[in-house]
């Protein structure tokens, strides 16, 4: 039992590590690379998911060198609800990208064999590092964890090789580096106060005073402006417009969704008892910021990459909602699920409807939405997917966005919270303008559509597909729900009825 | 280490921090932000090796010392990933200006 | 699984998957999609009345399909007597709307789309009637409004686009609102599911004043679909919509919708004595009554035909929403009862609004003069749909505005006699004007674009729908008190929400 989720715990971050090393040394290999991910991946995360389903969650140590030194790994419910959806985006992201960097047609196009040559180790790299981030234990390997998938996501919009894809990444480049440093002097105090780095140790040992207020306030800064919360935002419409398609897509479903994760088990696991509901209230406050800021901006842009990066900005701020929603014990279990299904929801529809814009993009030549009338009238099948991927992200039922604005609509109301109930509606019916904006040009009359590039099917049909998981996925979310159980910092009811006057 | 020389390695490490913070958003020249980075980084690991000289035994604390290495390696990669970054831009930019006087 | 609930998902089932398939056909298929449709439409009618006979005999039936989305929360499909109602008024005028489409979009482009969505229409409505608990009944009614869109916006003009953007403004507001009166709901009560007489009657005491703030959400956001002042807005500009779509919508699937909602809400989530105690049915009716009035007026008001039985509809779906509002099983009656009768009266009126149409280019009362020697057999299916409206005997009308009338006596309201009556009159000053028109004035020498058909005054699946339409209309109206008419059913259900 233990040996096989260590085996499963070094496929999924050794294997893409040596891959990644592998696909840049034999670049024209990348097929075969590519294809071995696939069942390698996907076998590993239901083994860790069959295991704590089995066991319940448990810790690993590396080497056999247990904490207070060593470096621990932890598999409970949270870590393998990312790691299915990392795998999950990442092999529909590949499939993606096997036919995305030969969309040309012209053969011998250099800069896209070296485009192509340098995604996959870069792919590969990033996949390493977010599966390595889930299953850490500790702050410091979260630091470690969080700052390769930063170098990776970095490394990769600037593949896209262009003026405003270097400057975004550099940009990004920056904001990443300051947040992470911000970060490590909080680890630096935080082991100064507590000598350990291992989060169940300081969750049981930390207590409030100056240095460990600052330390919070260090971390927490750095994290924020990694996750693009507002007004930290400004680095991620640029960075997530202007990188190639299957680039934006795992940025937006993953690589922000990192450091949202580490918040997460800040917040509610090493310095629990830190948090105030002043805090709290903060985090949720710029989260509604967010929300209201990312849709107006959607709303008015020319370009669709940009619409879809600003509806990102507004997305995440709905996962900062967990924070004053999930203080009471009572629905601190419903605010947790309903943001971590709603997590996984933005990531499969985020994803799907990058990969559609992306189509869109190459089919038209261009991406401004006011004359976007023809193509829609000729790629079907990616404004269809475009469409499901919107009724998620408004969160109609009965996608899995549905499920999440749910609870976390019946987290808010129980508790009396009357104005983040009201946000969460507001929020759905900005997205739902932003998202007519685009599909309305699918159905005006149009004399000759036209078709600059054609579209390889299996473009289209990724896109499609994860569209489809993200409604499709509502119809299971009690299983993610009861997987989320393990290991989660609050136990109750997973939907709470308020049974008191 | 004493006290005195403990809070003031820790001022020291701090204020490091806030320049280069200050550095890498304040000034519009790309060189001098990485500078500012790397200046932050240094504050940071100032900050550990304090932290690591804080303990009776004569020997520190090797944690926070491993700690900083890894600190180190990142920064390297960051400044060269930072660098290469630069040095692309720069030649575009110098292509484009000289494409435009012509 | 029981029989019930195989039966359920055939029902639907036999409308998603020919929309499915039909999305991949070709647009040349006409064959194929027609088949597709018609097949569909004739399994649903026949799985319904096996449903609709299952129901009768075995009237105790606990939900037939459940499926848990979450711990404690499911979605539930199941069938009960009110379910049957509305579930069979959908297959019927669906499958002769459904013909109606297949003539009337001959030569449009882009029908494999439009069939598609008819499909998912029609899968929604029925899903809607079919939903045991409040959650399902929220998934399918946004299920509705995001298949309808592409319905009204088909011919892609801009007016078409205007009215779309309208309707799906409307309609999402009113889903956002739906969302949380629901949620809101849930939260204090649990699982919400459909149960005669109400299932609130607990929080009565500790709740009053959630429990009437979440009814007027659930009324408004119902209220959307179902044209309620001042909601209604949206449904005169979706009138560019082909003229199938109009019957669907305004016969079917979205007014009815709505009205339906209302329904559920009234007598299967508050139960209606809980309502009268909270002293949320007499607004209620007032509400009602003002749209009918409102609506019957501005219909006085419009030459284009498609408009002026849009206002009808505001006025004449308030009917079924003044049933409910009122205390006592005659006025239950009468509103439930109207839920059939508006919907193939209105429904036959649009039929003949399409023909005039599609014939000859003829949108227009005052352009209607002497219409009905060129199309004597549509004229004479819209004039007794027409007198049915305005509530003549012996026409399904005249048996619900006498059971609504009843139903106000009953219910100590005698002031709903006059807006019954005004009502009336109201209609009769609207629609009698167009049939004398069409029957007594000297049409023109030459009809601007007419289209010849042959031998029939005009294509065959134009006028073989209405014409089984106002056949329907005059049995339900004659063979009312048989024991096989709507009316029987409708005492069925009266019956047992009053607890005998």
């Amino acid at each position: 039992m233990n040996s096989a989720s260590q085996a499963a715990i070094s496929a999924l971050i050794l294997g893409p590590l040596i891959l990644a090393v592998l696909a840049f040394v034999y670049p024209r290999q990348w097929r075969w690379l590519c294809l071995t991910t696939f069942p390698l991946l996907s076998s590993a995360v239901l083994m860790l998911a069959w295991q704590v389903f089995s066991s319940g969650p448990f810790r690993i140590s590396m080497g056999g060198w247990t904490k207070p030194l060593g470096i621990e790994l932890r598999v409970d419910g949270l870590a393998v609800f990312l790691l299915i959806i990392t795998t999950g985006i990442g092999l529909g992201v590949m499939l993606y990208a096997m036919r995305y960097f030969e969309r040309d047609s012209k053969p011998g196009n250099v800069d896209q064999i070296q485009r192509q040559a340098y995604f996959w180790p870069l792919c590969f790299f990033l996949l390493a590092s977010l599966n390595a981030l889930f299953l850490s234990a500790d702050i410091f390997n979260l630091y470690v964890t969080l700052e390769l998938t930063g170098f990776s996501a970095v490394a990769l919009i600037a593949l896209a090789g262009k003026g405003p894809a270097l400057t975004a990444a550099l940009r990004y480049l920056f904001v990443s580096l300051s947040g992470s440093l911000c970060y490590l002097l909080g680890v630096a105090l935080t082991y100064g106060m507590y000598a350990t780095v291992d989060t169940s140790l300081l969750s049981s040992e930390v207590e409030p005073n100056f240095v460990m207020w600052t330390a919070l306030i260090l971390m927490t800064g750095g994290l924020v402006a990694k996750a693009a919360l507002f007004p930290i935002h400004f680095w991620l419409p640029s960075a997530h417009a202007n990188a190639p398609s299957p680039v934006s897509a795992l940025l937006s479903a993953l690589v922000v969704k990192g450091s949202f994760y580490i918040l997460l088990r800040l917040w509610f696991e090493a310095f629990d008892a830190l948090v105030t509901p002043a805090a709290a209230y903060l985090l949720g406050w710029l989260g509604v910021a967010a929300i209201f800021w990312g849709s107006y901006k959607a709303l008015i842009q020319p370009r669709l990459k940009l619409l879809v990066a600003y509806s990102t900005v507004a997305q995440l701020g709905y996962l900062f909602l967990v924070f004053p929603l999930a203080l009471t014990e009572s629905s601190g279990f419903v605010a947790w699920s309903g943001c971590l299904l709603f997590l996984g929801a933005h990531a499969c529809a985020k994803t799907a409807m990058f990969l559609t814009a992306g189509n869109i993009l190459h089919a038209a030549g261009h991406d401004r939405i006011r004359d976007l009338d023809g193509i829609t009238h000729v790629l079907p099948v990616s404004v269809f997917s475009f469409a499901l991927s919107g009724i998620s992200l408004v969160g109609l039922p009965p996608s899995s966005g549905f499920v999440a604005k749910w609870l976390l609509l019946n987290a808010s109301l129980t508790q009396g919270k009357w104005a983040w109930a009201a946000v969460i509606i507001l929020g759905s019916l900005l997205a739902a303008a932003y998202i007519m904006r685009v599909l309305t040009h699918a159905f005006t009359r149009v004399a000759e559509p036209e078709l600059t590039n054609p579209i390889p099917p299996v473009m289209e049909w990724t896109g499609f597909t994860l569209a489809l998981l993200a409604i499709a996925l509502g119809f299971f979310s009690q299983w993610s729900v009861e997987l989320l159980r393990f290991g989660a910092p609050f136990t109750g009811a997973a939907f709470s009825v308020s049974v008191s006057p | 280490m004493t006290e005195i020389a403990l809070i003031l390695y820790l001022l020291a490490g701090g204020l490091l921090f806030v320049i280069g913070f200050y550095g890498v958003w304040a000034p519009q020249e790309l060189l001098r932000r990485i500078l500012g980075l790397n200046i932050m980084g240094s504050g940071v690991f100032l900050v550990f090796i304090a932290i690591a000289a804080q303990t009776r035994d004569p020997i520190p604390d090797p944690v926070p010392h491993a700690m900083v290495l890894t600190g180190i390696v990142v920064s390297v990669c960051g400044t060269g990933l930072a660098l290469a970054l630069v040095a692309r831009i720069y030649s575009m930019t110098r292509d484009e200006s000289e494409e435009r006087q012509q | 699984m029981s029989v019930e609930g195989l039966l359920i998902i055939g029902i639907l089932l036999s409308s998603f998957l020919p929309g499915v398939i039909i999305f991949f056909l070709r647009e040349e298929n006409h064959l194929g999609r027609s088949f597709l449709n018609l097949l569909g439409a004739g399994i649903k009618l026949i799985l319904v009345a096996v449903l609709l006979w299952e129901v009768y005999r075995f009237p105790d039936q606990v939900d037939a399909i459940r499926w848990s989305i979450l711990p404690g929360i499911d979605l539930a499909l199941g069938a009960d007597a009110t379910s049957i109602l509305f579930v069979t008024l959908s297959s019927v005028l669906w499958l002769l709307t459904t013909i109606y489409a297949i003539g009337y979009l001959e030569g449009a482009p882009h029908r494999s789309r439009f069939f598609g969505f008819f499909s998912l229409c029609v899968t929604a409505t029925v899903g809607i009637a079919l939903s045991a608990n409040l959650l399902t009944f929220l998934v399918f009614y946004e299920l509705l409004t995001v298949s309808t869109y592409p319905l009204v916006v088909h011919r892609g003009t801009a007016e078409a686009m205007a009215g779309g953007k309208m309707y799906l403004t409307y309609t999402l507001i009113g889903g956002a609102v739906l969302l949380l009166g629901v949620a809101w709901l849930y939260s204090l009560a649990g699982s919400v599911e459909f149960a005669e007489r109400g299932v609130l009657d607990s929080l009565v005491a500790s709740h009053s004043w959630e429990l009437k703030v979440i009814f007027w959400m659930l009324i408004a956001a119902f209220g959307v679909k179902t044209a309620l002042v001042p909601l209604h807005g949206w449904l005169p500009r979706a009138m560019v919509a082909p003229a199938p779509v109009s019957a669907l919508l305004h016969a079917v699937a979205v007014v009815k919708a709505g009205a339906f909602g209302i329904v559920r809400i009234v007598y299967d989530v508050y139960g209606i004595q809980t309502a009268a105690d909270l002293e949320l049915l007499h607004p209620l009716a007032i509400i009602a009554s003002i749209t009918i009035v409102y609506g019957s007026i501005r219909a006085l008001f419009q030459d284009e035909l498609k408009k002026r039985l849009a206002y009808s509809t505001v006025s004449q779906v308030s009917y079924i929403v003044l049933g409910t509002a009122m205390l006592g099983p005659l006025a239950t009656t009468g509103g439930l009862v109207h839920l059939v009768h508006q919907g193939i009266l209105k429904i036959t009126l649009f039929f003949g609004a399409g023909n005039y149409a599609e014939t000859l280019n003829i949108h227009r009362v005052s352009a209607m003069n002497g219409i009905g020697r060129r199309l004597p057999l549509t004229t004479i299916a819209f004039s007794i749909s027409a007198l049915g409206m305005i509530g003549l005997p012996p026409m399904a009308g005249y048996v619900s505005k006498s059971y609504l009338q009843a139903g106000a006596i009953q219910a100590g309201e005698g002031w709903v006699l006059w807006v019954l009556g005004a009502s009336s009159l109201l209609n009769a000053a609207y629609f009698l004007p167009i049939l004398f028109r069409a029957w007594f004035l000297k049409p023109p020498v030459e009809w601007p674009e007419e289209r010849s058909f042959g031998r029939w005054e005009t294509h065959w699946m134009l006028l073989v729908p209405p014409l089984a339409t106002s056949v329907l209309v005059l049995y339900a109206g004659l063979f009312a008190e048989s024991p096989f008419s709507p009316l029987a059913w409708v005492k069925l259900i009266a019956a047992r929400e009053s607890g005998e």
